[in-house]
């Protein structure tokens, strides 16, 4: 038991750090994060991450970057689980033809790739908005969580306190917000952090390509794809920017793994 | 279930073995093999136009690949003078308005055929035909009649005109041949061999040559679009020889390189659309231009590299080119805040840059320029485009709000570069509309003196500066990254890539 | 064989489904061809022709039909942007990103299942932990990022590939391949590192089963049973999440792709998707997801070729 809640708090404790972070890039960064200075160097005391081509602070950028990125992926998630959740809640309560429908529906949809199903969608909205990047990735999110809700939903539409609450006259949406839900939160929860995480991945995917958060605001995604192009001469920049994404992803992670060995523990 | 485990295992080790043993290349071609071969890799950032026609040619990045496949009756040398090339002369007549071409001997096309003087006629009137709108090369409208006969081409003009041998470098192409489109056929040092869409364009040598043949065997131009890439391309040994590098890619490449600096020339400059609120505001415009500090601009994007503009200029035509105008606008905030309230914007406003995402040195300047502009409360915002929508929306379209790009010369004349301003053309892509203007451009056309001329395009682009038409910021050095071992490219005043005297030593 | 047509029945009907819905989708999207293709010099006659030209006039069910079957005889239409049809542009592409997305899958394939079995072997022993972190930190890496390192590593500082030279496949398809390795191995990474995590978990849950506690307290190997009877019904739900992942694996190709500058239909897709080239964009959606449904396919057959029982539950 005790280890298995040790990824939950170190997984708790490094995205605590990582959101700590980024809240305080919202008020406050070392530099200017768009401030260009001439020279280009590496990790300093100054620059504790070194300076970009046009000597802006990389650990600024890094800051404002993660920001707009833990953003637009919680946005796309928020929307990705609202929406999944209240299409599995639907369907898998109440089934008949509407639940196959939709399901095949959504069977057809899991056949186009995330990061294509994203780009068809920015292709119709139009790329370089932010706004049209969330609304494209948390469409994409849509059917896996209410894959993975119906599921659960479907399952425990007949267990024995639903059918009771059902005898006492409880209407369908409060059986569903208040019996079932909460029940159902064990799959969630993790999804979640999964889909958190699938989510950072597509939106820096997507920026590398130029299709995200353009220049100069920061993205780590189209941060990098900056950085790539001096490799050989600031690698910190690449690397330090990587970081950051594998530290955040990571962090959602470790919770992820903690929350479904503390239910798996549990049951 | 263990054979099958073996089976993946062996798979595994299949391919490390595939991987180590090819490591001395011996499959992919090297820098050592073209070498051998007489052949180049040349890296382009985007893809030609969808037509490799000459005539109908828009991008300079077309036409800079296409230079090595046309020629017309002159050609341009690197000291940008005009010299015969498919002619072998050029007699002017007394009164200055009719041109005699002696065709020269023995110039072949791609195909095999002789050049004759009908191909001549036909491609000049090509040109020149207006019966579908606006003709391609409208200057040619001057021409009153074209005759030939076996060996000659006689043009005769309404009037004098000074520049009108420099139009004459439009392309020869065989009459009659309709695939220009697909599959290009004149006849410069290199021949058409293929292309295949995003990927690469391959040129052949061209042994028929008139001139001095091309020393290279085949080139190829590799298409990457991606900037990032291109390092990779460059370091890896895949590509040998890459143009337009900016200053950080060039700094990090290493002893397999020279770096080769000429000027790009092209101006490179902040378009702003004058049809469209708030650029349609003179003062709006200037204050955008008392805002950008040019020099800054080359300092922090460029490493210092790059000659400051004032004007549709650029110093490769020392002629026309105004070094005062440079420093037309110096940077001045106040000033800028200043016209900004004048103009009914005393908080700034907001603006989208369109810049086409292949070009990096554009979007180096644009993340530049965004920076600066914000010191008068100009929030910029940059949108990245493929260099298609670019072309479709904010050159064709003229749908879009300012744009950093650098518009070329597509021959050696100052109306190359102005006459696109004048309100009538069909490429002012910045629907820039002055009435001074137009008038000093029908002047230019009018006046027979080279010297009187010259003055009239120096007010014209004294007035485009004034004006503020866009915000002019350089003319960008040409970083050109060439795998030591290759001698011989040349440096044009126009946007070119002459390979025709490149060859390995 | 029964059970195999009948699943290939329903791959064939998902294929209709898919295609149905992204041609809707771009018909409805994308306005009309013919008039961006005009653009400024659209004149209603000039439209009218280059509508009838490229079928255009036609009503929607008819040209979904003919455009279908072009996926057979290889008329998908005509670019916008380049003006020729779309099967000479892309028919080069598909080959290079099918086999990309093949190699990764038999890369993660015959890396994550030893790799599985072994960790799950190993289960609560004190590696165990780090293991779990590894993996967790696996799975976080960008498939791009790792490219971006791979590429200087291997391509520019090692020369083991040249990273913007790649082989064409028809000619030298070892050089290929070798190239292609590469980048399968970045965007394999992370999904080894799941592939392990779910196979340790299920064999795992079947090693708690009865009979496998019986055959192991019998006195039969350890390693016998493991092999001979747990990976059997372990396997199946790993083959199942192998073919999802290859819908994965085609959308981090995309990305993948630009990194190592491999001419695949990534820098198609993205370029077209700018310039709003919609047939090229249908037509290689669409590829990409009949590829992803074969997968899927396979795997069902597969599964049931290891455990023969799947076909009674064979629900379709």
């Amino acid at each position: 038991m005790r280890r298995q809640n040790g990824y939950l708090t170190a997984g708790l404790i490094l995205a605590g750090a990582m959101a700590a972070l980024i809240l305080l890039g919202f008020f406050w960064t070392p530099c200017d994060p768009n401030a260009m200075g001439m020279d280009r160097a590496g990790p300093s005391l100054a620059h504790l991450m070194g300076t970009d081509n046009f000597g802006r602070d990389i650990l600024s950028r890094v800051m404002k970057g993660a920001g707009a990125t833990a953003s637009i992926a919680l946005a796309t998630v928020a929307i990705g689980a609202v929406c999944g959740t209240a299409v599995g809640a639907l369907t898998g309560y109440f089934g008949g033809v509407v639940d196959e429908v939709l399901m095949r529906f959504n069977d057809a949809l899991t056949a186009f790739p995330s990061v294509l199903l994203a780009l068809v969608v920015i292709s119709i909205l139009g790329p370089g908005k932010r706004l049209n990047v969330i609304l494209a990735l948390g469409l994409v999110f849509i059917p896996s969580f209410a894959r993975i809700t119906r599921t659960a939903f479907a399952a425990l539409r007949d267990a024995n306190y639903v059918q009771s609450a059902r005898l006492m006259g409880a209407g369908s949406g409060r059986i569903l917000l208040v019996h079932i839900l909460p029940n159902v939160m064990h799959v969630l929860l993790p999804a979640l952090t999964i889909g958190f995480n699938n989510a950072v991945l597509a939106e820096a995917s997507m920026s590398y390509l130029g299709i995200g958060v353009t220049p100069p605001d920061a993205s780590l995604g189209y941060m990098l794809s900056e950085a790539q192009g001096m490799f050989g001469i600031a690698p910190w920049y690449a690397v330090g920017t990587g970081l950051v994404i594998i530290l955040m992803v990571f962090s959602a992670g470790l919770i992820g793994e903690g929350l479904q060995r503390d239910h798996g523990e549990a049951v | 279930m263990r054979k099958k485990l073996l089976s993946l295992f062996l798979l595994v080790s299949l391919l490390s073995a595939v991987l180590c043993g090819c490591k001395d290349g011996s499959a992919a071609e090297t820098p050592e093999d073209r070498a051998a071969a007489g052949q180049l890799v040349v890296g382009i950032a985007q893809d030609l136009d969808d037509s490799l026609d000459p005539h109908k040619a828009v991008a300079a990045g077309t036409k800079e690949v296409m230079f090595n496949v046309f020629e017309g009756l002159m050609k341009p040398t690197p000291d940008g003078d005009l010299i015969p090339a498919v002619a072998e002369s050029c007699e002017l007549s007394e009164d200055k308005t009719t041109y005699t071409f002696t065709l020269r001997e023995g110039v072949r096309f791609h195909n095999g055929e002789p050049v004759d003087t009908a191909d001549v006629v036909y491609s000049i009137q090509r040109c020149a035909d207006d019966t579908e709108g606006e003709p391609l090369v409208p200057a040619l409208s001057a021409v009153k009649s074209i005759t030939a006969d076996d060996t000659t081409v006689t043009i005769t003009l309404d009037q004098p005109n000074t520049e009108f041998l420099s139009y004459l470098t439009l392309a020869i192409l065989p009459e009659g041949y309709d695939q220009q489109d697909t599959a290009p056929v004149g006849t410069g040092p290199f021949k058409f061999v293929s292309r295949a869409a995003q990927d690469s364009i391959v040129l052949e040598r061209f042994a028929d040559y008139w001139g001095t043949p091309a020393s290279l065997n085949k080139v190829t131009f590799k298409i990457m679009e991606n900037a990032d890439s291109i390092m990779v391309s460059l370091q890896s040994g895949a590509v040998d020889l890459f143009a337009h590098l900016t200053s950080v890619q060039a700094a990090q490449l290493g002893e397999d390189f020279n770096i080769e600096e000429g000027t790009m020339n092209l101006v490179q400059a902040l378009y702003l659309n004058n049809a469209e609120a708030p650029f349609d505001d003179v003062r709006v415009r200037q204050a955008l231009c008392y805002a950008v500090d040019k020099q800054g601009v080359i300092d922090i994007a460029f490493s210092g590299y790059g000659h400051p503009i004032g004007s549709s200029m650029y110093p490769a035509f020392g002629k026309y080119f105004d070094e005062s105008l440079s420093s037309r606008y110096t940077p001045d905030l106040e000033r800028a805040r200043q016209l900004l309230s004048d103009a009914g914007y005393p908080d700034g406003f907001s603006m989208t840059i369109t810049v086409p995402s292949n070009y990096q040195p554009h979007i180096d300047t644009a993340q530049v320029l965004v920076n600066q502009l914000s010191q008068i409360g100009v929030t910029a915002e940059i949108q990245l485009v493929e260099w298609g929508t670019w072309l479709s929306d904010v050159y064709a379209g003229r749908q879009f709000q300012s744009t950093v790009v650098g518009v070329d010369a597509s021959n050696m004349t100052a109306r190359a570069l102005l006459e696109r301003f004048s309100s009538t053309a069909g490429n002012n892509f910045i629907n820039y509309n002055n009435a001074e203007y137009d008038e000093l451009f029908a002047k230019a056309l009018s006046t027979f003196d080279d010297g009187s001329q010259t003055a009239v395009y120096k007010q014209m682009l004294q007035n485009l500066s004034d004006n503020a038409a866009n915000v002019y910021i350089q003319d960008l050095a040409d970083l050109v990254a060439v795998r030591k071992g290759l001698t011989g490219l040349q440096f044009y005043p126009i946007y070119v890539l002459d390979l025709s005297a490149v060859r390995y030593e | 064989m029964k059970y195999a047509a009948k699943k290939i029945a329903a791959m064939l009907l998902t294929m209709v489904i898919v295609s149905l819905l992204a041609f809707t989708a771009f018909s409805l999207i994308s306005g009309d061809a013919a008039e961006i293709m005009l653009g400024t010099q659209a004149t209603p006659e000039r439209l009218a022709e280059l509508r009838a030209e490229l079928g255009l006039d036609r009503p929607l069910p008819v040209r979904y039909l003919s455009w279908l079957s072009g996926f057979f005889t290889g008329d998908l239409g005509v670019s916008i942007q380049y003006k020729q049809p779309v099967w000479d542009l892309i028919a080069p592409k598909v080959l290079v990103t099918l086999c990309l997305s093949l190699l990764c899958f038999l890369l993660i394939a015959a890396v994550s299942v030893p790799l599985g079995l072994r960790s799950a072997g190993k289960s609560g022993g004190a590696l165990d932990g780090l293991g779990t972190v590894v993996n967790q930190l696996c799975m976080a890496v960008p498939p791009f990022f790792t490219g971006i390192l791979l590429s200087w590593g291997f391509g520019i500082v090692l020369k083991w590939f040249m990273p913007g030279s790649f082989p064409d496949l028809g000619r030298d398809f070892l050089g290929a391949v070798k190239y292609l390795f590469f980048a399968a191995a970045a965007i394999a990474i992370p999904r080894i590192a799941m592939t392990v995590r779910m196979l340790r978990a299920t064999i795992l849950t079947e090693m708690q089963r009865d009979y496998v506690r019986t055959a192991i307290s019998r006195g039969s190997d350890r390693r016998r049973v493991l092999y001979r009877h747990v990976l059997k019904n372990a396997l199946p739900p790993v083959v199942t999440f192998l073919a999802q992942t290859m819908a994965e694996i085609v959308a981090a190709g995309i990305v993948v792709e630009q990194v190592f500058v491999i001419p695949g239909l990534g820098r198609m897709l993205v370029t077209s998707i700018s310039n709003r080239d919609y047939p090229v964009v249908q037509a290689i959606v669409v590829i990409l997801a009949f590829w992803v449904v074969l997968a899927g396919t396979a795997a069902d057959i597969i599964n049931t070729r290891i455990d023969p029982r799947l076909r009674l539950g064979g629900e379709v």
